[in-house]
């Protein structure tokens, strides 16, 4: 639904979107993820049409952003960051205008408001006026606004940034529901959301892509992914070392714990991950030599080890 | 057709913004009161002895200098400041669209405040015989000037995000636009310049195209005049908006 190809945005000498080229289809959830100024604000303005790329392509359903903005337009719903708002009106008449301009006219538009209140929990405050609205309520306002229209596809700019946990667990939910039948793509700098919810994975970082892939393929680059910690009473940690380093698939090793008997070493596999075969390996080894066995588990990588080793700036990483 | 409804509801929002606060109804009352101040003190209405409305026209390129720009400076200065201006324009609509959307309200606006006026047509009626022609030709002009003003606004407050920076811009600009019009500046300007730099000059100015409006004359010439600076102004703030977002 959305194509986005070699994307770039300069700001005077600056670079802020370097190339970047990703697709997203119906049913997919793509997180965006990057550090502050990575450049994922300026992604999405230019695929919503607030802003003009400085070269790329932008197709969104069979529509060129940039040719023809308006039916375009037409198929997004936009969260910007910060879920900006009119303040002099009322919730009730803010979604009313939103609908208005997306073409709803008559009952139709009744039921559009009414619809996107109910999914934002919006009752409350219906004739409040938005800059006497909680962080949450403001929010959630704004993101009424995006779903006026049911649109195909909905954009968002760090969706849960300011809200409660209560109200972080909502909007994934909603995000989440909403994901089986549209394309949605949600920047954030928090991990567990992109877990949480995204069947697909972006890192950007100085304008560039660094990673695309599932939250699974990303998590499985981290550097001890796949590595089996082993906890065993009652050995030495030499003895255990050197019975561990002769497991088919063994790799390099290092002890985690060694408190006179209570030894923890961590096995990383010696090729790629082998997918729970040294797991099990060391399970029967363990089983036959009748160790005293405390725990033993596979790593599965975490992200924010991904998420730190390939967007800490190079000199960090080195130092 | 589109285009119309999408301007329309915008024109009811910005509508609607001005009169959910008080300012609206302020501004009216000071709109009004000093529209009756220049008109009767200043403009000395009453010892004239004639009936027409010279005295309420006149002054109306000087009472409008800080009052449209009062009204207009909020119009995309606001927008910017709330960041409301990337959700308006990520909906299907057309910069124009949203540009004439809010010029019209504002305008709508400042001719609900011209019309409010009317008691001081009946007065003129009452007191003696004017002529109601002339009037007319009047209001027409103060509207035209009124937009023309507005469209200037319009462009200033487009420019930041603060709403004294655009205010000052746009006082200064037409301040520009009366002077250069306005006889003391002309008489003084004919010592040092020929005459047909003089005329040049004054052709720049609002005061030269109200005139003929204020004595019953309607030309070409002054509808031309009102109509390019407002579409000039209003192009320059899709300019300027544009600018904006290209980074
Ligand atoms: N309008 C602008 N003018 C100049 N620089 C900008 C503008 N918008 C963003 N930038 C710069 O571009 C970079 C990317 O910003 P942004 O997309 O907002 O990052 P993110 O949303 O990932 O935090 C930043 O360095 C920012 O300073
Ligand atoms: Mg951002």
């Amino acid at each position: 639904m959305i194509r986005v190809e070699n994307l770039k945005k300069a700001f005077g000498p600056k670079l802020a979107v370097n190339e970047v080229s990703f697709s997203v289809e119906r049913g997919e959830v793509l997180g965006f993820l990057g550090p502050n100024g990575a450049g994922k604000s300026t992604t999405m303005r230019m695929i919503t049409g607030f802003i003009p790329p400085t070269s790329g392509k932008i197709t969104v359903g069979e529509h060129d952003m940039l040719l023809n903005p308006l039916p375009a337009k037409r198929l997004i719903g936009y969260l910007p960051e910060n879920a900006p708002g009119y303040a002099d009106m009322t919730v009730q008449a803010f979604l009313s205008f939103a609908a208005e301009l997306r073409g709803l006219r008559g009952d139709a538009r009744k039921k559009a408001v009414s619809r996107a209140v109910d999914l934002c929990s919006l009752e409350n405050v219906l004739y409040q006026h938005i800059d006497t609205l909680s962080k949450g309520y403001k929010h959630r306002t704004c993101l009424a606004q995006a779903l006026i229209h049911d649109p195909d596809i909905l954009i968002m700019d760090e969706p849960t940034d300011g809200l409660d946990p209560n109200q972080k667990h909502e909007v994934r939910n909603l995000i989440k529901r909403m994901g089986a039948t549209k394309a949605i793509i949600f920047s954030t700098h928090i991990l567990e959301e992109v877990e949480a919810a995204c069947s697909r994975v972006i890192i950007i970082d100085r304008g560039r892509i660094v990673a695309n892939g599932t939250p699974e393929e990303l998590k499985a680059r981290a550097a001890n992914a796949g590595a089996v910690c082993v906890r065993v009473k009652g050995v030495s940690s030499a003895a255990l070392a050197e019975e561990l380093r002769r497991v088919a698939g063994a790799g390099k090793s290092e002890v985690l714990r060694d408190d006179g008997g209570d030894v923890e070493i961590r096995v990383y596999p010696e090729s790629a991950w082998t997918n729970g075969a040294l797991t099990a390996n060391i399970a029967s080894l363990a089983a036959q030599k009748k160790w005293q066995l405390e725990q033993l588990h596979t790593e599965e990588g975490r992200l924010d080890e991904v998420f730190r080793s390939i967007t800490l700036p190079d000199t960090v990483k080195a130092g | 057709m589109n285009a119309w409804t999408n301007i329309k509801a915008i024109v009811k929002r910005e509508l609607g913004a001005y009169f959910s606060s008080p300012i609206a109804y302020v501004f009216l009352v000071i709109f009004l009161l000093l529209a009756g101040f220049f008109t009767f003190t200043v403009g000395s209405f009453f010892e004239r002895g004639e009936a027409s409305l010279v005295s309420f026209f006149t002054w109306h390129p000087w009472l409008y200098l800080f009052l449209v720009p009062a009204i207009g400076m909020r119009l995309w200065s606001e927008e910017r400041r709330l960041g409301t201006m990337e959700l308006l324009l990520t909906m299907p609509i057309t910069t124009w669209q949203a540009i004439v959307g809010k010029f019209l309200a504002s305008w709508l606006f400042l001719a609900l405040a011209l019309a409010l006026t009317f008691p001081v047509v009946i007065t003129v009626n009452i007191l003696g015989d004017p002529d109601n022609g002339v009037i007319v030709t009047g209001y027409v002009g103060s509207l035209l000037l009124a937009g023309s003003y507005l469209a200037v606004s319009c462009m200033t407050s487009a420019m930041t995000r603060n709403q004294v920076i655009s205010f000052i811009v746009a006082v200064l600009i037409l301040l520009f636009l009366i002077l250069a019009g306005f006889t003391p500046v002309t008489d003084l300007l004919s010592r040092f310049a020929s005459p047909r730099v003089v005329e040049v000059v004054a052709a720049f100015s609002v005061m030269t195209h109200f005139e003929g409006f204020q004595r019953g004359v309607l030309d070409a010439r002054d509808f031309v005049f009102f109509a390019s600076v407002m579409g000039f102004a209003l192009f320059t703030t899709g300019v300027i908006i544009r600018s904006h977002r290209a980074g």
